[in-house]
């Protein structure tokens, strides 16, 4: 297992590395300058600001001195804020993103499993069809809709929670809930079929044959051989949610890294665009990773070997 | 053995099934029972109703299925008439069963010792400790050599054979009275066939349990039952002991099942098969559904049910053929030696008769 785990973060760092390479020269082919208001400024000046950035030198060398900060954790400073450290910059802001995503994933998973393994045992009847619907809602309507209706709705006319900014958590309950809509119809989908063919299979017919109730055999035998494929998109959930941030706290105002990351790509903020990306890269691989040490735990077939046989 | 006690009796069974293409009636009055301690082979081919029967024994019938008429007597309860919870006390406590395939009828996220001894928890609210203990017993009663450290493996590392002991030993755990093996030796090659069989009769000895035994295989079914049902179309058409059935078939399907299995005496050449296909049980034929496979079909069979004709105490078969009035036919070749080994067998065993009550007399 331990050996395991080393070769895994190896990997992540070698996938890292070539996240940052190739971000890196794709921002740089990016239209524009970090210069806001180009147009007041000589080209002598220009250059002189430039320059203090470093941002004059071929961009192989630039490539080169920003590999070596990132090695010595050195993350560079933001053009658009004062000159702040960009890792000051994320720190700050990492937590209402990691906040907001992690209340979407529980709100979103949870509830997926459970509605889609109703959907699976009352298979053909109306709580089917009705789970199905909801599913296909919750798929097909953007997370920026749904955004937005819930300001108005909820937010504006119900006036039972904030409809924007930044404050306790009832400000984290939109947000929340535009997030999480996309995560759980797929979780709630994805469980329904797999649990549909769990219970078709031979051994919940043996189960039954034990004499087991139908709950008995829906929760010792039947969840946790449907959960195992539903754990395999984990993965990809996160990076729904991920990318669904970034426009999601934009509408709610949402001081978070996403809202950073947008930001700095409109005005060429090349450290901070650097920096979001890692993390996000980070944050990604290690959701993935442990989506693969929990699926060795639910499935003993594919347990990381080295113990038993 | 007929003064053994008749645990279970079906009686007239008849269930339909609703499908989107019609009312498919699979099971078309289907009376047998079980004895104490025998053993019961259901045979037939695919589609003919043996599985949906065991089904309908269990409580286990898909939610589309409709029994339309009938009793199941188990003891002096009618299985049909159980509310599900009362099914529940039955399944695993009083009646098991061994499915087809092992490879799949295991749970592959349950460690095996948890899964045998499952039964037990429920239905006798065994602790786990206690429970696992005799698991392991059982175990090492259905041959898992070096149970004690398998205890708590995975299906996914036992070969096939393995795990049908496996399954066995989650059938036998309670002890039941009637265990239902549907098929359990298809899915293995034939060594290890052998031995699963092998195993089934010791067990039944040791724990003194019922089989019902469904199979296509006419090979496997002459060591291991005591009796035969030929099943055809949702229907029995032919019972009667082992050596009835085998030697002294009645039923033109019986004959055609005993001559399509290869024998040692087989000459080489051609195996013999039954021509056709069963029909369609959407729209089950007027009169004996096997007629129009059946060289031997007499006009009335097209017209009208054949009923059982009695042919001993034990060996019932219906096919018009044994109506006084039909005529005389000859039957396969392979049929006719069978029924002459028969006659000799039987006059052999007269013979050992007197001679048994002439030593008893002197």
């Amino acid at each position: 297992m331990a050996k395991y785990l080393v070769k895994r973060i190896f990997y992540l760092l070698l996938t890292l590395f070539i996240v940052i390479t190739v971000t890196f020269f794709l921002m740089k082919l990016l239209p524009g300058t970090p210069l806001q208001n180009q147009q007041k400024l000589s080209p002598s000046q220009q250059h002189l600001i430039l320059k203090q950035y470093g941002l004059t030198k071929p961009v192989w060398q630039q490539y080169l001195i920003y590999v070596g900060g990132v090695f010595q954790g050195n993350f560079g400073t933001s053009f658009q804020f004062s000159d702040q450290p960009v890792s000051y910059l994320i720190s700050s802001r990492i937590g209402p993103s990691l906040l907001l995503g992690v209340q979407a994933m529980i709100i979103g998973v949870i509830p997926g499993i459970l509605v889609g393994a109703l959907g699976a045992i009352k298979k053909n009847t109306w709580v089917d069809t009705t789970t199905t619907i909801v599913s296909i809602l919750g798929i097909s309507i953007p997370s920026f809709v749904l955004a937005v209706l819930l300001q108005y709705f909820v937010g504006l006319k119900l006036q039972w929670f904030p409809i924007a900014d930044w404050g306790g958590f009832s400000y984290t309950v939109l947000p929340t809930i535009a997030l999480a809509a996309s995560p759980f119809a797929d979780t709630a989908r994805f469980t329904r079929t797999e649990m549909v063919d769990v219970l078709n299979s031979d051994y919940i017919e043996l189960a039954r044959a034990k004499g087991l109730s139908k709950w008995g055999v829906i929760y010792h035998h039947a969840l946790r051989n449907s959960l195992i494929p539903v754990v395999t998109i984990m993965g990809p959930l996160a990076v729904n949610i991920m990318t669904g941030s970034m426009v999601i706290e934009n509408i709610f105002s949402i001081p978070g890294i996403g809202e950073q990351f947008v930001k700095s790509i409109l005005t060429n903020d090349y450290p901070t665009i650097m920096a979001v990306t890692i993390v996000y890269s980070v944050m990604l691989m290690v959701v993935l990773l442990i989506t693969d040490i929990v699926y060795g735990i639910i499935d003993p077939r594919i347990r990381i070997s080295g113990k038993s046989n | 053995m007929q003064s053994k006690e008749t645990i279970l009796k079906v009686n007239h069974l008849k269930i339909n099934f609703n499908t989107y293409a019609g009312t498919v009636k699979a099971i078309r009055d289907v009376s047998f029972d079980l004895k104490k301690g025998e053993t019961l082979a259901i045979v037939g081919e695919s589609g003919s109703g043996k599985t949906v029967t065991t089904r309908s024994i269990m409580g286990l019938l898909a939610n589309n299925a409709v029994v339309e008429g009938g009793t199941i007597q188990f003891h002096d309860k009618d299985v049909l008439k159980m509310s599900q919870k009362q099914l529940e006390g039955l399944r695993g406590a009083k009646i098991a069963q061994i499915f087809q395939d092992p490879m799949t009828s295991l749970d592959p996220t349950m460690r095996i010792g948890r899964q045998i001894a499952e039964p037990l928890m429920i239905h006798k609210g065994v602790k786990k400790d206690k429970a696992m203990a005799q698991a392991l017993e059982m175990m090492k009663l259905v041959g898992i050599t070096d149970a004690e450290n398998r205890i708590n493996d995975y299906p996914h590392q036992f070969s096939g054979g393995m795990r049908q002991r496996i399954v066995i030993a989650i059938a036998l755990i309670n002890y039941p009275e009637i265990l239902i093996a549907d098929e359990p030796t298809t899915a293995l090659d034939v060594t290890i066939q052998a031995q699963i069989l092998n195993l089934m009769r010791e067990l039944q000895d040791k724990i003194s349990t019922s089989i019902i035994f469904i199979t296509h295989d006419l090979g496997v079914v002459a060591g291991m039952a005591d009796r035969v049902a030929v099943m055809y179309a949702g229907k029995i058409v032919e019972y009667g002991t082992v050596d009835e059935i085998f030697y002294n078939p009645k039923h033109p399907y019986t004959w055609g099942l005993l001559s399509s299995m290869p024998t040692l005496d087989t000459d080489s050449g051609e195996l013999a098969s039954i021509p056709g296909t069963p029909p369609d049980l959407l729209d089950p034929p007027k009169g004996d559904a096997f007629a129009a496979r059946n060289p031997y079909a007499l006009k009335i069979d097209t017209e009208q049910e054949p009923p059982f004709f009695k042919v001993s105490d034990t060996h019932y078969a219906a096919t018009w053929l044994l109506h006084p009035d039909a005529p005389k036919v000859t039957p396969p070749d392979q049929i006719i030696q069978r029924q002459a080994k028969f006659a000799a067998m039987q006059k052999e065993a007269k013979q050992q008769h007197k001679i048994e009550e002439e030593e008893e007399q002197q």
